[in-house]
C-alpha cells in the first residue's frame, strides 16, 4: 500500500517538532512550559514511530505498540512532573527553574 | 579408674560451663556450691586414681583423641598416668577443693561471685590438663590456660587500678617465659621428631652423643619457661604484685598450684635436663639465688600477703635447687608439702583480712585471742615453713638441703641453710606482728571476729596436712614418697641411688633444725624483747634496709632498662604507623577531596544546565554513532 505523502515529509515534521521541543526545554524558564515542551518531544517521536510503522505495512504492530508505551510513560511523567511543580510552588511562590538551585554542589 | 582419668579434669570444666552460662542471671552464690561439689568429686576420683597407681600400675597413656596430626607431627589429647602425675593430681585437686570451700565464705559478699566461681574451676581444669598431658604441646595448652586464668583472677577487682596493672604485669612476664617454652617445644620437635614425653626421653641418649649443644639449648629454653611460671629470677617480680587478687586466688594459684608448674615441667623433663650438660647446674644456681634473694625481701615487708608472696618465691627457689642438685623427688615432695602449708598461710592471712579488712601488719597485732582457729592453724603452717620437726616442711626442706650437700654442692647447701635462718625469722616476725603484742589499732581489733565455719574447717584440714604430710617422706630418702616417685623421675641420668648414710643425714638435719631455731630465736629476741630493737636496727642499717624494702630495686631496674627500651621501640613503630602507613592513606584521601572539590563546580543546580548537557550528550552520541554507521569515521 502506498501513500500520497512521502515518508520524508513525516520525518521532517517529526524532526521539526522535536527540535522545537528541545529548544523550549533549554530556553524556557517556566517549569510548566518545560513540561509541555517535553510532551512535544515525546509526540515528535510518536509521529516518527507511526510513520515508519505505516511504511513497513498496514500499521505494523512493532511501531504502533511503542506509541502506546510512550503515551503511558508521558502520562506518568506529566503526573510526576506536575506534582513536583506543585510542591515547588507551595514552598516558594515561583515556577522559575533558574531560581531553584538548592542542589548546587 | 585409669581409663576414665579424663573425668577428673572434666568435672571442673563442667562446673565452669554451668557457672559461666547460668551464674550471672540465676545462680549467684549457688555457683560456689556447684564448683565445690565438682571439685569434691574430682578429689575423690583423684584419690581412687592414686590408689590404683599405687597398686603397681606403671606408666600408662590414655588417649582421648588425636588433636593435631600433620605429617610427622602428632599431638594427641592423651594423659600420661604415672606416679608423678598421680601425685600432682592429688595435690592439685585436694588443695583446690579446700580452697573452693573456703572461698564460699570469703567471697560471699562479693557481687562478682559468679565470675569468681567460673574462673576458679576453669583454672583447675587447665592445671589438671597441664599435669596430665603426655606431650609438650598439650602441656602448653594447660600452661597457657592457667596463665589466662591467673590473669583473670589477679585482675578480678578490675575496677581498681592496682589489680588491673598487676594482672597485666603477670601476663606479660609470663609471656616472656612462654616464649622460652615455645622455643624449647619447637626445638624438641626438630631434634627428636616428636613432642611426646616418652619418645623424647627414649632418644635423649642418641641426641646427647650427636648434638649435646642443642640439648642444652632445649633444656635452658624450657627452664626460661619455668622461671616465668614459677616466678624465679629474673622473672619473679610479677608474683608479689599478683597479691592484688582475692586471697583464695593467691593461695590456690600463686602458692599451691600454678607456680609449681615450672617445677613440674623440669621434674617431668628430668631425663632431658640430666643429659643437657650445664643446664641442671643453671637450674640449681638460679633456684638457690632466688631462694636467698626473695627471703631477704620477705624480712622487711609489712604487708602480710607480700611476706607470704616472697616466701613462696623463696620456697620455689628451694624446689629448683633440689632439681638442680639431682634430687627431683625431694623437689616434688617439697612441692606437695609446700602446697599444704603455704595454702594454709595464705588462707589464714585471708581470714585475718576478712576479719579486719587490713593487711598491713603494723596495724594488726594481738589477734590471737580474737581469731583462735586462724592463729593455731597458721602457727602450724608457720612451723612447717620454718622447717621445725616433725611438721611437713621439715622433712622436705631438710631433704633438699641435705641433697645439695651429699650430691657435692656445699655452696648451695650453705645458701639453703642461710635461707632457712631467714625463713624462720620472717615467719616468726609475721606471725608475731599479727597475733601477739598489744593491738596497734584498737578500732580494728574490736571489730575483728573469727571467720565462719566454711572458712575455718578448710584451715583445720590444711593444718592437719601441713603437720602430717611430711611423714610420707619418712624415713628420709627411703620413705614412701621416694619409692613411689622414683620410677617416674629417675628414668635416665639422675644421680644413682646410694644407701643413705644416716650419720651424715642426722648431722644435716641437725644443721637445718638449728638454722630454723636460730631464725626463730632472732625473731623472738627482736620482737618480744626488743633487743636489738627492729626500728633502731632498721635505722642503723639504713641503705641495706632501704634496698630490701624496695625489693632490691628490681622493678625500677626493669622499668629503666627494659620497659623504656621497649617503649622507645614501640614509639618508633607507632610513628611509622602514623606517619607512613596512615600518612599514605591520608594523602590519598586528600587527593580525592581535591579532585572532588574541583568537580563540584559542574553541579550548578540549574535545571537548564543539566538539560543542556543531556541534549549535548545525546547529540554527541548520534554524531559519533551515525558517523561510524555512515562510514565517515573508521575504527
Amino acid at each position: 500500500m502506498t501513500s500520497l505523502v512521502p515518508l520524508g515529509a513525516f520525518i521532517a515534521v517529526s524532526a521539526a517538532l522535536f527540535f522545537i521541543g528541545l529548544g523550549g526545554v533549554l530556553v524556557r524558564r517556566n517549569a510548566v512550559v518545560i513540561l509541555m515542551c517535553v510532551e512535544l518531544m515525546l509526540n515528535a517521536a510518536n509521529l516518527a514511530f507511526v510513520a515508519f510503522s505505516r511504511r513497513l505495512g498496514v500499521l505494523d504492530e512493532r511501531g504502533s505498540v511503542f506509541v502506546v508505551f510512550v503515551f503511558v510513560v508521558a502520562a506518568a511523567e506529566v503526573a510526576v512532573g506536575l506534582a513536583i511543580v506543585l510542591a515547588l510552588y507551595r514552598n516558594r511562590p515561583t515556577v522559575d527553574v533558574d531560581e531553584v538551585t538548592e542542589i548546587k554542589g | 579408674m585409669i581409663e576414665r582419668v579424663w573425668l577428673i579434669p572434666a568435672l571442673p570444666l563442667a562446673a565452669f560451663a554451668v557457672n559461666v552460662l547460668l551464674g550471672r542471671r540465676w545462680m549467684g552464690r549457688a555457683t560456689g556450691i556447684v564448683a565445690s561439689v565438682a571439685l569434691g568429686l574430682s578429689t575423690l576420683l583423684a584419690l581412687l586414681l592414686f590408689a590404683e597407681v599405687l597398686g603397681g600400675e606403671a606408666a600408662r597413656t590414655v588417649t582421648l583423641y588425636e588433636w593435631i596430626g600433620v605429617g610427622d607431627f602428632h599431638a594427641p589429647v592423651a594423659a600420661l598416668v604415672d606416679p608423678l602425675s598421680a601425685f600432682m593430681v592429688v595435690v592439685v585437686t585436694s588443695i583446690s577443693f579446700l580452697i573452693h570451700v573456703y572461698s564460699n565464705g570469703y567471697m560471699a559478699q562479693d557481687r562478682g561471685i559468679h565470675r569468681f566461681f567460673s574462673w576458679l574451676p576453669l583454672f583447675v581444669f587447665f592445671m589438671l590438663l597441664l599435669v596430665l598431658a603426655d606431650n609438650y604441646v598439650l602441656m602448653f595448652v594447660g600452661w597457657e590456660g592457667v596463665g589466662l586464668c591467673s590473669y583473670l583472677l589477679i585482675g578480678f577487682w578490675f575496677e581498681r587500678p592496682e589489680p588491673y596493672v598487676a594482672a597485666k604485669k603477670a601476663f606479660v612476664m609470663n609471656r616472656i617465659g612462654d616464649w622460652g617454652f615455645t622455643v624449647g617445644m619447637i626445638l624438641t620437635f626438630l631434634t627428636f621428631g616428636s613432642v611426646a614425653f616418652h619418645d623424647v626421653f627414649d632418644k635423649v641418649g642418641e641426641v646427647q652423643a650427636t648434638d649435646p649443644l642443642t640439648l642444652t639449648v632445649i633444656a635452658l629454653a624450657f627452664f626460661l619457661g619455668a622461671t616465668g611460671k614459677s616466678a624465679q629470677l629474673p622473672l619473679h617480680s610479677w608474683l608479689p604484685d599478683a597479691m592484688e587478687g582475692p586471697t583464695p586466688v593467691s593461695a590456690l594459684i600463686h602458692a599451691a598450684t600454678m607456680v609449681t608448674a615450672g617445677v613440674y615441667l623440669v621434674a617431668r623433663s628430668t631425663p632431658l635436663f640430666a643429659a643437657a650438660g650445664p643446664a641442671l647446674l643453671v637450674v640449681g644456681v638460679v633456684g638457690a639465688i632466688t631462694a636467698l634473694f626473695a627471703a631477704t625481701i620477705a624480712l622487711v615487708q609489712f604487708d602480710i600477703k607480700r611476706v607470704m608472696a616472697y616466701s613462696t618465691v623463696s620456697q620455689l627457689g628451694y624446689m629448683f635447687l633440689a632439681l638442680g642438685v639431682g634430687a627431683p623427688v625431694a623437689a616434688i615432695f617439697h612441692l606437695g608439702t609446700h602446697a599444704f602449708f603455704k595454702a594454709l598461710l595464705f588462707l589464714g592471712s585471708g581470714s585475718v583480712i576478712h576479719a579486719t579488712e587490713e593487711q598491713d601488719m603494723r596495724r594488726l597485732g594481738g589477734l590471737r585471742r580474737k581469731l583462735p582457729v586462724t592463729f593455731w592453724t597458721m602457727l602450724v603452717a608457720g612451723g612447717a615453713l620454718a622447717a621445725l620437726p616433725p611438721l611437713a616442711g621439715f622433712w622436705s626442706k631438710d631433704e633438699i638441703v641435705g641433697a645439695a650437700f651429699t650430691n657435692g654442692y656445699p655452696i648451695l647447701w650453705g645458701v639453703g641453710v642461710l635461707t632457712g635462718v631467714l625463713t624462720a625469722f620472717y615467719v616468726t616476725r609475721a606471725l608475731y606482728l599479727t597475733f601477739y603484742g598489744e593491738p596497734r589499732d584498737v578500732h580494728l581489733y574490736e571489730h575483728a571476729h573469727e571467720s565462719p565455719a566454711v572458712m575455718t574447717i578448710p584451715l583445720v584440714l590444711l593444718a592437719a596436712g601441713a603437720a602430717l604430710a611430711g611423714f610420707v617422706g619418712f624415713p628420709p630418702e627411703a620413705g614412701f614418697v621416694h619409692r613411689f616417685l622414683e620410677p617416674s623421675v629417675e628414668a635416665a641420668g639422675a644421680a644413682p641411688h646410694v644407701q643413705p648414710d644416716y650419720v651424715i643425714l642426722a648431722g644435716l638435719a641437725a644443721a637445718s633444725v638449728a638454722a630454723g631455731l636460730v631464725g626463730i630465736g632472732i625473731g623472738l629476741a627482736m620482737y618480744v624483747r626488743r633487743r636489738p630493737d627492729p626500728v633502731a636496727l632498721a635505722r642503723a642499717t639504713g641503705p641495706v634496709y632501704r634496698l630490701l624494702v624496695n625489693k632490691w630495686y628490681v622493678d625500677e631496674l626493669y622499668d629503666h632498662r627494659f620497659v623504656e627500651l621497649v617503649r622507645a621501640a614501640f614509639g618508633a613503630s607507632w610513628a611509622f604507623d602514623v606517619h607512613i602507613i596512615d600518612g599514605l592513606v591520608n594523602r590519598f584521601g586528600w587527593l580525592m577531596a581535591l579532585i572532588g572539590g574541583e568537580l563540584r563546580r559542574a553541579q550548578t543546580g540549574v535545571v537548564g544546565n543539566y538539560a543542556l548537557s543531556i541534549a549535548a550528550g545525546v547529540l554527541l552520541l548520534i554524531v559519533v554513532y551515525g558517523g561510524y554507521a555512515a562510514g565517515v569515521f573508521r575504527w
